[in-house]
Parts: C-alpha cells; structure tokens; sequence
C-alpha cells in the first residue's frame, strides 16, 4: 500500500528523534545555569549599543503602556543628546507585547537573541512580568520593570523600578490606620496582583486589629459594579481599598457615586489609579478619594518641573505624567548609572554595580538595593484633586528600603510562602 | 494533476514528505538561529491545528471556530504536568499557587503528577469533550452557522473558566516558568531542538493521518457529508457518526499540538486558547485553502510567520493586516490560495472558446453543507 512509504519515514524520524532525546539531552537535576543560552551576544564594539522597549502598543493594556514608551523614549533622547551612555549613544529596538503575556515573553526572547540588546525596559502587568521572567533567568539578560506590584519576588535579572508593597499598600494601610479606619472592604480585579496584594492586606488588618468587612473579585474589564457596590454599601466599612485594574475602575467610580457614596463617609484607597486615569473615570466622579504612589505630578522638585516641562514639550501640553512613567524614565538613567559606574555592559559586572546607584529623579532621589533589585522610594499618599491632579496628603518623609518578601515585618511572616 | 491523482500516486506522497522532512529537519536547522528555529516549533504547532481543521471544515465542512478549546485542553494538561513535576519535593505545590493561596493543589490537579497519565489524557480529554459535543450537536442536525457560533462559545467560556480560577489555573498569567520536560531540562539547547524534532515529527504523521483519511472510502463519505447530507443520510449512513469522527481527530491533533506548544514556547496563558487565537487558526486555514492537504499547514505557518515579521516591524499594525488580508481571501479567493491554480486555468480557458471550462467547484464559506 501507498501509505507504507510515509509510513516507513514517520518511523525513522521518530526513531531518530527518541535518539537525540536519550542522546545528549541535559537532565533536570543538571545544574541549570550552566545552560549554554546564558552567553551573551552583545556588541559594545561601535559607537553605539541596542537597548530594547517591550511595551503593549496594541490591546487592551495599549492606553497605558504607550505613555510608558513615550517616557522611555524621551529618556533615551536625553540620554543620546547629553553624549549616551558610557560615550555610546542608545539604538532603540520597540517591540510590541501586545497585552499578551505569550507575546511579551516571545519578544523578550527575541529582542534578547535575536537582537542582541543589552537590556530591555518594559512590561506593566504582573502577568506579562512573571511571563517575561524565565526568559531574563534562562538567557541571562536585564528586565527594568517600571510599575507598582505586589511583591513577594526578586529576580536577579529583573531591576524593580516601581513600588513593591512595603513602599505603598504597607503605607497606604499605615494611613487608613491613622486616620481611624477600622474596618476595610477589599474590591479587585480577578488576577494576581490584587489577589496577592489581598493576601498581604489581610495579614495586616489580622495584626493590626482591623476588621476586614469583605472581598470582592470583578473580572478584568468587567463593568457592572451594581451588586459589588451595594455589598460594599450594605458592609458600612470604614474605608474601601481598591484594586482594580482599567476600565473597571470608570464603572466602579460612576456606580460608587449613584450610591450615595462619597470620599468622607466611606474613602476608597486605590492603588492603580494616577494621573492617567483620572481623566477616564471623570473628575467629578472620583475627586476626594485617596491614591497611593510614589510620585505625582504635582511634586514640587527641580527635578519634576523639569521632566513636566520636557514631557509635554515632546508629547503635547495636555498630557499628564504619571507614577509607572516616572518610574520608567528613572529605570533608563539608573541603567545608564550602573554601566557608568561598572564601565561595562555585561550582565555580571553590572549586577556587581548595581547596588547604591543613585539618581535625582524626579520623585526625589532614588537608590538601587543591590540585594533585591527593587530600589528606596518614598512613599505619598496624595488626594484627587478638582484640577485632575493628585495632592500629596501625607509623606513617609523619607525613602522606604524595599522589603518584597516583608521580612522586616513580623505580622507577614509565612506570606512568602 | 488534479488533488486525487497527486494524494493517490505514491511517489508524489512519498517524495511530498522526503522533501518536507528534509527541509524542516535539516535545512531549517542549519539556516535559523536557535530563536527563530523555536519560532519555527510554535508555527508548526498551528499547523498541526491546521490540518484538523482542514479536516473538519475543508472536507467535512464544519465550520470549527473553537479550535482553541482542544488546543488549551492538552496545553493546560501538559502545563499542569510540568508544573508539578518542578514543584518542591517538599511541599509538591507549584511556585504560582504558594503564591495567592496556601490551600495547597486542588484535588483535579492530582492525576497529572503522573506522566503516563498526562500522556493518556492529552489524547482522551480532546477526544472525549469532541465525541460528546459532536453527538449531542450532530444528532441534532446542528449545522452551518448554528454549529460554528456553539464551538465558538464553548472557546470564550473556556477561556473565561481559565482566567476566573486564577488559583487552580494561573488565570490571566497562565502557566510558565518550566524547568524540565519529563525529566529534561528545558534550558539545554540539545533538548529544545529534540522537541523541535518532535514537533515535525508530529506534524508530519498528522499530514500522513489526513492524507490517509482523505484517499479512504470515509474521506469519500466525510465530502458527501458536506455536499449533501440529506443524501448520505438517504443511502443509509450516519451523517452524524461521519462528522464526529472528524471533529474528534481534529481535536486530538489541537490537544497534541497544545501539548508540545507548551515546552516549545515556554508559557501557555488563556489569550492562547480563547476566541481570537481559534479565529486566527481558521485564518489561516483559510488562506491556505481549507479543502486540500497541506493548504492548512502552509497557511498556517505562513500567517504565524507573517504575524511575527509583521509585528517586529510596525508594532499594533498586525490585527490590521490579518483582518484585511481576511476579507481579501474571503471576497476573492474563498478557497485559498491553493485555489488560484484553477482560477487561472479558468482565465486561460476563458480565452480559448474551443474548451468548455471544468473549474473546480468551490465550496461555500459559510461551512453549510447545504
């Protein structure tokens, strides 16, 4: 039969394949790191070096992710015009993550070994983070991750520009607690950043003799908060802490206000909302309500009015400046800082540099922790304003050492897991 | 030749498949870097897809809108396998659980510690979401569009499922970080390129399977069923067993594909089984030109290769490009590609008057059997 032939092949292939499997394959119980991917094939020998940007510029994460390019982008300008870094000007390869953790660790491989670049900024949500990470640990290369997370993790390839939890929701309940809250209702997108962030906060209210009245899940663009928000009504908190993530928060906002509910009786603390997203849900709706970040807008610093100005110079005069954009801006010169600082591009040597590089930016003066990657932020805590800008209402006063598995605090001890 | 004469001579089929082999398994090789030779792994895996909906749909004219359920089945088993085998020995529950919830691993999760049974279910969970499905439509003379917006729901509410369970599921991350596949590490590049081989190897027996399928007397009874079922049904058979059958290897050769996906690339996540990427399958399929052998296969890795290309180089411009080129196939060519061949010999007999044309008949779009 006609069929035998194909057949025959099929056979021989497989065959052959089970050989290569049993032939050379490396064991698990091998030590991986000695993998051969690790080698690096970066070429410092020009004038220049690649640096990649790996941000959604499609789907649903686009609206946020774009202004995290546009910041990056007016970093490396800066960067290039004031003589580059370590004399060699940046050469920009943007890739587009699509809002796909898929697509996010597909590129990430690609700008790491398809082009060769000596370090990728990027990424927003813990999904395409956690996606991207075992691409950096296999390949051995450099994520600067710009945004808010929920801690409980620190890679050696991964620089944490953003908050980890003890620089903002540790704070953010520290402030509820001072201003007399005593119980809290949780409501947050259904994925892992609130769900862990949820876990901490419990942990907190457990030691702290705070009631946690409720927890509610909506999925990730859901926009019905009906039954949510006359849970939360029915409850009577003290105060909301809200983790929400996009275009819930709009819904949220326009449903928590038809309810009758407002900043003074019952305040909702978010963690997700800045500058950016003010303008969707709409001032009227949202004005009042307390926001935890590490920067706002409205800083009043040298170093902000500058990065304002500069910013809408390149983007337009009606564009806000936001946390996760500072942040990215800042991961840009601190990299430029720590090749500086280890005269080289590898991967070891700036690992080895990286800890106490220090850069003006324009949230104040940020230091890297070379133990866990994450660097020293202050924490504010600011209220929405009538302008659509973020007021600071109450400061850590000082930079807060990163703590992303909270050892330092004995109410989370056994959180890490 | 027409497709007959060239599925039935068997040295066009064998020399077919010695120049495929050759070309992926030597050519490919020694021209890519080990990225794109990975990049490669991932398109044949919707190639695989492609050639059971080339199956169901091109021969047997369902249209399978929902492919990614059976993509996502053997994903999700495969994921599930690998995760709990690089989870601690200690506790046995992978990284991604500890890390929102200490409940430990669910009770659903515990069969696939075993390889053997994760081997086994990659092809019965398909197969028996597939048979189930299609009896209970089928019997019913649920058909044409009817049938296609079912598999299409069933995608959305799988994926739905999936990110609403972050706790058993990874929910919108997915699941990734593996260390090893069956004991081998995923970061030797000896092991990623056996799996590559693995991939062709697949891909090749499911082409063989199809072309099998498609010369037998039940490919002849899978057509009638398109073209007319009534009349199948008239002479005696069963429409419904017919096309269960062929819906059910299409979904065994998704859960394959989705098996190997998740070693090649490393992460499986619900924006990989959900309405969009099933859509994207079909696109392909339908590029290619659904109704002959290899028009899925070449389709498919040829629109995941255009997806990639075209993305590096204008970032958000690709989900207009496939959309476009969509309704380009779908106004002007709705047999594909592969269908060119007879349009042009139309044209050419168009301007001889002497001939009478005998252009093949082309099916409808609409996947109706009608």
């Amino acid at each position: 039969m006609n069929i035998s032939l194909a057949r025959r092949l099929v056979a021989v292939a497989t065959v052959s394949a089970m050989g290569l499997l049993v032939g050379c394959g490396a064991r698990v119980s091998d030590d991986p790191s000695t993998g051969a991917a690790g080698a690096g094939c970066v070429d410092t020998s020009g004038s220049s070096v690649k640096i990649g940007f790996l941000n959604s510029r499609s789907g649903t994460m686009a609206i946020s992710e774009n202004t995290v390019y546009n910041s990056l982008k007016l970093a490396a300008d800066q960067i290039n015009a004031a003589g580059g870094v370590a004399g060699k000007q940046l050469a920009i390869v943007a890739e587009d993550g699509a809002s796909e953790p898929t697509t996010f660790a597909e590129k990430a491989e690609k700008l790491i070994r398809g082009d060769c670049v000596a370090a990728v900024f990027g990424g927003w949500t813990s999904s395409s983070r956690k996606a991207m990470l075992p691409v950096f640990e296999s390949n051995n290369a450099l994520l600067f991750y710009p945004v808010q997370y929920e801690g409980l993790e620190s890679s050696k390839n991964i620089f944490y520009t953003g908050a980890t939890t003890n620089q903002q929701i540790v704070p953010a309940l520290d402030y509820l607690k001072e201003k007399g809250a005593k119980s809290l209702f949780l409501v947050g997108s259904d994925y892992v950043f609130p769900q862990t962030a949820n876990k901490i906060i419990k942990a907190y209210a457990k030691a702290n003799g705070i009631e946690v009245k409720g927890e509610e899940y909506a999925p990730l663009g859901h926009t019905d908060f009906s039954t949510i928000v006359s849970k939360v009504k029915a409850a009577d908190a003290d105060a909301v802490f809200n983790t929400l993530n996009g275009d819930s928060n709009v819904a949220f906002f326009k449903e928590y206000k038809n309810a009758g509910l407002t900043a003074d009786a019952m305040p909702v603390l978010s963690v997700s909302i800045a500058e950016e997203e003010v303008g969707g849900i709409g001032v009227g709706n949202i004005v009042g309500q307390p926001v935890a970040w590490n920067y706002y807008q409205t800083i009043d610093s040298a170093q902000n009015k500058k990065f304002v100005a500069d910013f809408k110079a390149a983007y337009g005069p009606t564009k806000v400046t936001s946390d996760p954009m500072e942040a990215a801006y800042t991961s840009l010169y601190l990299w430029k800082g720590m090749v500086e600082k280890a005269k080289s591009f590898a991967v070891a040597d700036i690992q080895k540099a990286a800890g106490g590089v220090t850069f003006d930016a324009p949230e104040g003066k940020v230091t890297v922790n070379g133990e866990n990657h994450h660097i020293a932020k202050t924490a504010l805590i600011g209220k929405i304003g009538q302008d659509g800008l973020i007021h600071t209402d109450w400061t850590s006063g000082k930079p807060i050492e990163p703590d992303p598995y909270l050892k330092s605090y004995p109410w989370a001890t056994g959180l890490s897991g | 030749m027409n497709l007959k004469s060239f599925l039935t001579n068997r040295w066009a089929v064998a020399a077919g498949f010695a120049v495929a082999a050759v070309l992926l398994l030597v050519v490919a090789p020694a021209l890519l870097s080990s990225f794109r030779l990975g990049l490669l792994g991932k398109y044949l895996c919707y190639a695989m897809v492609a050639v059971g909906i080339g199956l169901a749909w091109g021969r047997g004219g369902m249209l399978v809108l929902g492919q990614g359920v059976f993509f996502g089945l053997g994903a999700y088993i495969m994921a599930m396998h690998l995760k709990l085998a690089d989870a601690p020995p200690s506790t046995g529950v992978p990284d991604f659980m500890a890390l929102i919830s200490s409940d430990g691993v669910p009770v659903w999760w515990e069969p696939f510690r075993s390889g053997v049974v994760t081997l086994i279910a990659i092809v019965v969970v398909p197969t028996a979401v597939a048979v189930l499905l299609g009896l209970a439509t089928f019997r019913r003379r649920v058909r044409g569009a009817y049938f296609a917006i079912l598999s299409q729901a069933l995608a959305a509410a799988f994926a739905i499922l999936l990110i609403g369970n972050p706790r058993s599921t990874g929910g919108s991350t997915g699941l990734n970080n593996f260390k090893g596949f069956f004991g081998f590490s995923l970061r030797d590049p000896a092991n990623r390129m056996t799996l590559y081989v693995i991939a062709v190897v697949a891909l090749l027996a499911m082409v063989a399977v199809a072309r099998q399928l498609m010369v037998s007397r039940y490919g002849e009874l899978l057509v009638a069923c398109r073209d007319a079922e009534e009349r199948v049904r008239f002479l005696g058979y069963d429409p419904a067993a017919i096309k269960t059958f062929a819906y059910a290897v299409a979904a065994v050769m998704a859960g394959v594909a989705g098996a190997l996906f998740v070693p090649i690339v490393g992460i499986v996540s619900p924006n990989d089984v959900g309405i969009v990427p099933s859509i994207g399958l079909l696109i392909g399929v339908a590029i290619g030109g659904r109704t002959t052998l290899l028009g899925p296969v070449l389709g498919a890795i040829a629109v995941a290769w255009a997806e990639t290309s075209l993305s590096e180089r204008f970032p958000s411009g690709w989900t207009y490009a496939q959309g476009l080129l969509f309704m380009l196939v779908v106004a002007f060519l709705p047999g594909g590609l592969a269908s060119l061949r007879p349009i042009v010999r139309g044209w050419r007999e168009r301007l001889r008057p002497s001939h009478t044309a005998d252009s093949a008949p082309v099916p409808s779009l609409s996947g109706s059997s009608r």
